[in-house]
């Protein structure tokens, strides 16, 4: 890794583009970063257990809670009956997700009571004594099951089209119809969810909850006391993770705490083991892709159909805006002449799939590079060819419009692909593992090299959004406070340096604090990758602002002009003098300058139109590729990722170390969701891989054994973005189907390279085992 | 008779009389210590964010290594050195050189499982001053990291290996001999320690002797030694268990020796252990070993508890049959032998009767010019449990033809188990192509497999037909297993 790809611009530490340590990397290894169940619990506080269903699909016919009552340091046990409010937190005021069940489960693992206990222990146990009737109901779990019992959709599907599909599909010489599984992944943050609410005078209450989204925890909670949102203050230091996975599902528990610490007049805790946080809290959607493709003898693709059926659980949740972007993405980075592409948002008795990483985008991409491989296959041809063949052109070269019907303006994907090609030698090493295919029975190789281009900003553009508080104090120290959350991006880090760079002060004189509703209110889910395009120029703004009104207060008090004011390392140069940052902020002080600025930012130049189909839902796009190595043993289906190099653009880097971690996390996370990540249901709808003991993530020893990965320097991003950084969360993720197609190329040696493996996700040995039968019957 | 454990929690001594036998070590630091550094990440033992050093007096001195203090019970802390991350760094605040390195190569995103790599890296670093790649990932198999993809964590392990300021910056050095001699003189008391709280009961044996005594006067005792299979019954399902006899400070138990008849391994004798002295002599078993569970579960994890246990996924029943192993049971009144393969009886079900309890295993080695392989599938390679294992032990004779085989599968059947039929049809064969491909269909005579989670019944019974052939061929000279590391051949 190269930290020093950017020149800094001046001798302040932190500013803008340099490599800076995550602001709390001292506190990691000290084990002195406190996450919420590190804070010290105020006097009394009690502790909450959960009572789960353990049917998939029922209805509740009686409940008997006296044992749990009466069991040791039980203090009460709170049921649908408690809710002063709304019993409801659905994310999408669809009302389809009680907070407790009442009458009816319609998945397992869904909650139906909550001990509150002195002891977090006694309330796990208490849990255990409950006798629940059901009457069972038929229930189903995956998309066929859905399919078969003719299942609701859980929101309105989407359709995008344009050109003429229908009619052009029938025309070239070449289609292949076939379909694909891709997988769902559990989010496996190493913090599990957790809330504590402490009740305060009137209707207050202040929930520390680790969730990426405080403002709806704020309003959920508001929601189901029954109270004004100005009631409830959320806040947010840090999490272990999040991932996606604390955007809406953190509602649960922080409401549960809230209703019992008002009940009570006491704090109360919620922390699910983590097997109840794997049962009580969506994962990643699962999805069958259906394609109808025409292509000519080239390769090149002429028409597109496809259906993207995806396991939605059983309500809502953010169903709809992920299997969007799962259609928003169904391009990967190629133009489709004519198209069309539709989701199918399918009702199943499971957990409601929520927010990951991606958000839909993995699976609508790997959906389109599995069709780049069956065309591949087909004409004989390496997919790198078909796929060059294939990408999205320069305006003007007509071939620049998207499905959605936004133009793609700033495509730079080609050069990434060809300086990724040279720089990992992608050919000769083609080569070299095709020779070596050929004379080695057991053990074969296969490399793959996949583009990433994935479109930036909510589609729902409201959240669009942010805002940021800035104080001066006396003493020339900063106090720092946005709207975004700290789940491991660095998030924090960059929006201070943003902050320090503005100002030309150390990073050390900012104050990083805590997210809370109460300092900057109506904020979006840090989600979507928009945590530092959004927050960091809010804070941009609320900087400033503060220096406008100091430059204003340095010429009145030096009567100097605008211009002869400039902000230096720590320092402000006025007419001839050279004043310190500390000064200059204490004198503006006495002068009575107002010190404080709240910050505003939302996106410009995007609309969206959903029932059309059309409109710019993108303020741009971030690119990246991937090249991977694989070897298989065609005996057992078991693999090792040999080698992976990336280049990956981030526009111009507000904090390169911090980014290329985004890039390796979010490839390795991305083979985990490819490779050996399976969640497995059983015939009663229970999840088996419950935790880390079934449900396995890349460790150390999984990770590509040579690993380059290397920031696309040159890129710097068209969109006046902070500082043309690009956003960076989500789109290494999808590097990774580099790795399933290389296992892909490894199976289809088998057969001489002449059938398309139609290899599923996840590739686990056993897929890849059966993809090798399936092919050497062939 | 002792109504209190003594133990030094970093640099405090510890007497402690008031824990029921289910409280976990991590509870302990966390709610009645407040020693917040240590985190829960899954409670079974598989993430490592919970990571902490326990120093013990072995016979090579006081060696310190990373277990899993969620599923670690407080009564196996008799004697020992618990060490946390709130200990590394100095009193004026400077970082311990394995947390700068962390630090400097950006090895920590979101910062949870931070303090348990921290953890394993510095016993990595205490024991290891040249650690290989292979080394590092060992050591990191028990941790779980999901932001950062492991890159900067390993960057970080290499980068500090030969870092090593002064013996006095490192607490755990410059204490060395006072901790040791704290050490010795409770580990040298010679009562057994009870401790009794709120109606249950843990018991600490001061001896062997007086384990088999007490487990003859309540044969219903839960019998712990690492605790890793256990510690979920504690952490997942919730069970009381009391009495409960802690036997993991049993010295008597933990000799492993080579003699002419084999190698006789003590039921105490950890995987960490069992790997150091067996990875020479027959390093198939070493490559096993170092596939169980994370380093963590393997410095606490016995061989004799993976038996006594009866899983039919446990890993080290498959390669012990295959070997001949001989299985030794003791109790107050004595001893009896048998072969490992008839302790197995049925699903959950040993041949063990009340109040005995696993004392030593026999392995025979394999012969000298046979062919002894064992082969662990996962569906991750490392840190997860079997799909199937199977172990293949033959000789040829002269002429080319099978002298002797038996093979043993685990995660084929209720127990773990031969595969008679397969050795009968291979037995007296020529070791050729035509043999074993004949051969095959004898599996679905042995086994008929479930499908769960971690595999199919089709890809069960596939693979286990294609490990003999990957026997075959390895047995002619054509390896084909993947290998992460070409060392791993040596």
């Amino acid at each position: 890794m190269d930290n020093s790809t950017f020149e800094t611009k001046s001798v302040i530490t932190g500013p803008m583009h340099a490599s800076l340590k995550h602001d709390s990397a001292h506190k990691h290894v000290t084990g002195q970063a406190e996450y919420i169940d590190d804070i010290p619990e105020p006097a009394g506080t009690l502790h909450g257990g959960l009572g789960l269903s353990d049917r998939a699909h029922a209805e509740i016919v009686s409940i008997d809670l006296d044992a749990v009552r009466a069991a040791p340091g039980v203090v009460h046990v709170l049921t649908a009956a408690d809710i002063p409010g709304f019993n409801d937190v659905a994310s999408t005021g669809q009302r389809d997700e009680p907070l407790l069940a009442t009458d009816l489960v319609q998945f397992h693992g869904q909650p139906i009571f909550a001990v509150i206990a002195e002891t977090r222990d006694q309330a796990r146990r208490a849990a255990r004594l409950a006798k629940i009737e059901y009457r069972d109901l038929p229930h189903w779990t995956d998309i066929d099951g859905a399919r078969q019992n003719g299942a609701p959709l859980v929101v309105e599907p989407m359709v995008l089209t344009r050109g003429e599909p229908q009619t052009e599909i029938e025309k070239p010489p070449l289609r292949i119809q076939a379909s694909m599984t891709i997988g769902g992944q559990e989010h496996l943050y190493l913090e599990s969810h957790i809330a504590m609410a402490i009740p305060g005078e009137d209707d207050d209450i202040t929930v520390w909850s680790s969730t990426q989204h405080p403002s709806e925890v704020q309003h959920m909670v508001a929601h189901v006391l029954g109270i004004a949102n100005h009631a409830v203050t959320v806040q947010i230091r840090r999490m272990g993770g999040g991932f996606g996975g604390k955007e809406t599902q953190g509602n649960q528990f922080a409401a549960l705490a809230a209703v019992a610490a008002k009940k009570l007049d006491r704090a109360v805790k919620f922390r699910p083991d983590r097997d109840e946080d794997m049962a009580m809290t969506g994962k990643r959607h699962d999805f069958r892709v259906e394609y109808d493709v025409a292509f000519d003898e080239d390769g090149r693709i002429h028409a597109l159909d496809a259906t993207y059926a995806a396991r939605c659980g059983f309500s809502a949740d953010l169903s709809g805006p992920v299997t969007d972007r799962a259609l928003f993405h169904a391009d990967s980075s190629y133009f489709y002449p004519h198209v069309q592409v539709r989701s199918q948002p399918l009702k199943t008795h499971t957990v409601s799939n929520t927010a990951f990483r991606g958000f839909g985008g993995p699976q609508g991409m790997l959906g389109a590079e599995r069709i780049i491989e069956e065309i591949a296959y087909a004409l004989g041809k390496d997919p790198l060819e078909i796929r060059k063949l294939n990408f999205y052109g320069q305006p003007g070269s007509g071939r620049t419009t998207t499905p959605y019907h936004q133009e793609v303006e700033d495509n730079i994907i080609a050069r990434v692909v060809e300086e990724l090609e040279a720089s990992s030698d992608y050919q000769a090493r083609r080569q070299a593992i095709i020779d070596f295919n050929a004379n080695s029975p057991v053990i074969r190789k296969g490399i793959a090299l996949t583009p990433v281009k994935f479109g930036i900003s909510f589609t729902m553009t409201a959240y669009n959004q942010a805002g940021a508080l800035v104080h001066l104090y006396q003493d020339g120290s900063i106090h720092l406070n946005h709207g975004g959350t700290e789940m491991g991006q660095g998030l924090y880090t960059k929006v201070a340096q943003v902050v320090a760079d503005t100002f030309q002060v150390d990073i050390d004189r900012v104050k990083i604090t805590a997210t809370t509703t109460g300092k900057v209110p109506n904020t979006s889910a840090t989600a979507a990758s928009s945590g530092t395009d959004l927050n960091g120029m809010a804070a941009l703004d609320a900087a400033r602002q503060l220096k406008e009104r100091l430059v204003d207060f340095a010429c009145r008090q030096w009567k100097v002009e605008r211009k002869e004011v400039e902000f230096l390392p720590n320092c402000i140069r006025i007419g001839e003098d050279i004043v310190p940052f500390d000064t200059l902020v204490r004198a503006a002080y006495y002068d009575r300058v107002h010190l404080s600025a709240a910050g505003f930012y939302k996106t410009p130049d995007i609309h969206w139109d959903r029932k059309a189909g059309r409109g710019r839902p993108f303020f741009y796009y971030a690119y990246g590729a991937a090249c991977s190595e694989v070897s298989i043993d065609t005996l057992t289906g078991e693999y090792m990722v040999d080698r992976t190099d990336i280049l990956h653009d981030v526009g111009k880097s507000l904090n390169p170390a911090i980014d290329i971690g985004q890039i390796e996390g979010g490839f390795v996370q991305g083979m985990g969701w490819l490779t050996t990540e399976e969640l497995w249901w059983d015939d009663k709808g229970r999840l088996r891989t419950h935790a880390p003991s079934t449900y396995k993530i890349p460790l150390a020893s999984d990770r590509p054994k040579i690993f380059n990965v290397r920031l696309a320097e040159w890129s710097e991003n068209p969109a006046a973005t902070i500082g043309r950084s690009k956003a960076v969360g989500e789109p290494p993720f999808m590097l990774a189907i580099s790795v399933l197609e290389a296992i892909s190329m490894a199976v289809a040696s088998v057969a001489d390279y002449a059938v398309c493996p139609r290899l599923d996700a996840p590739a686990t040995p056993e897929r890849v085992l059966m993809a090798v039968e399936r092919l050497k019957a062939m | 008779m002792s109504s209190a454990i003594r133990f030094i929690l970093n640099g405090e001594d510890v007497t402690l009389g008031d824990f029921a036998p289910t409280d976990t070590l991590l509870d302990y630091l966390r709610l009645r210590r407040r020693l917040t550094g240590t985190k829960e990440g899954c409670a079974e033992g598989d993430c490592g964010a919970c990571t902490v050093l326990v120093g013990r007096l072995t016979d090579h001195g006081l060696a310190y290594e990373g277990v899993n203090a969620c599923i670690r019970l407080m009564g196996s802390m008799h004697g020992t050195h618990v060490v946390t991350v709130e200990h590394l760094a100095a009193k004026d605040g400077a970082l311990h050189p394995v947390q700068q390195a962390i630090v400097d190569c950006h090895g920590s995103q979101c910062g949870f499982c931070t303090p348990g790599f921290v953890m394993s890296l510095y016993g990595l670093w205490l024991s290891n001053d040249a650690p290989s790649r292979a080394d590092i990932e060992s050591a990191l198999q028990g941790n779980l990291c999901r932001c950062t993809g492991y890159e900067p964590i390993v960057r970080a392990a290499e980068q500090v290996a030969a870092n090593r300021p002064s013996a006095l910056f490192d607490p755990l050095e410059r204490d060395r001999a006072e901790i040791m001699a704290k050490l010795w003189s409770l580990q040298s008391a010679t009562d057994t320690i009870t401790v009794e709280k709120d109606g249950s009961r843990s018991v600490i044996p001061a001896s062997l002797e007086a384990f088999a005594e007490a487990l003859s006067q309540e044969p219903d005792a839960t019998v712990v030694a690492g605790a890793t299979d256990v510690g979920l019954w504690v952490t997942k399902q919730m069970r009381l268990l009391s009495p409960v006899i802690f036997i993991n400070h049993l010295s008597e138990l933990q000799s492993i020796a080579a003699d002419g008849e084999g190698i006789t391994i003590g039921a105490g004798v950890s995987y960490t252990e069992a790997h150091g002295f067996l990875e020479a002599l027959i390093p198939a078993i070493g490559r096993l070993i170092d596939r169980i569970g994370g380093a963590q579960v393997r410095n606490m994890g016995t061989i004799g508890g993976n038996i006594a246990n009866g899983s039919p996924i446990g890993d080290t029943p498959p390669p012990l049959i295959a070997l001949g192993a001989q299985l030794t049971l003791r109790s107050h009144s004595g001893r009896r032998t048998m072969p490992l393969e008839d302790y197995f009886l049925a699903y959950g079900k040993q041949d063990r009767l009340p109040g005995e309890f696993v004392e030593k295993v026999l392995v025979p080695r394999p012969a000298e010019n046979g062919h002894f392989a064992v082969y662990k599938i996962s569906k991750r390679r490392d840190e997860d449990i079997s799909a199937l294992c199977g172990a293949f032990n033959m000789t040829l004779d002269a002429n080319g033809r099978i002298e002797a085989i038996r093979i043993a599968f685990g995660g084929m059947a209720a127990t773990p188990k031969r595969a008679k039929h397969v050795e009968a049809a291979l037995i007296g064969q020529i070791w050729n192509w035509a043999t074993i491909s004949a051969a095959r269909d004898a599996f679905d005579e042995d086994y008929q497999p479930l499908t769960d989670w971690r595999a199919t019944a089709d890809y069960r019974s596939l693979t286990a037909k294609n490990l003999l052939t990957r026997f075959f061929l390895e047995t002619a000279g054509a390896p084909t297993e993947l290998r992460r590391f070409e060392m791993e051949d040596a």
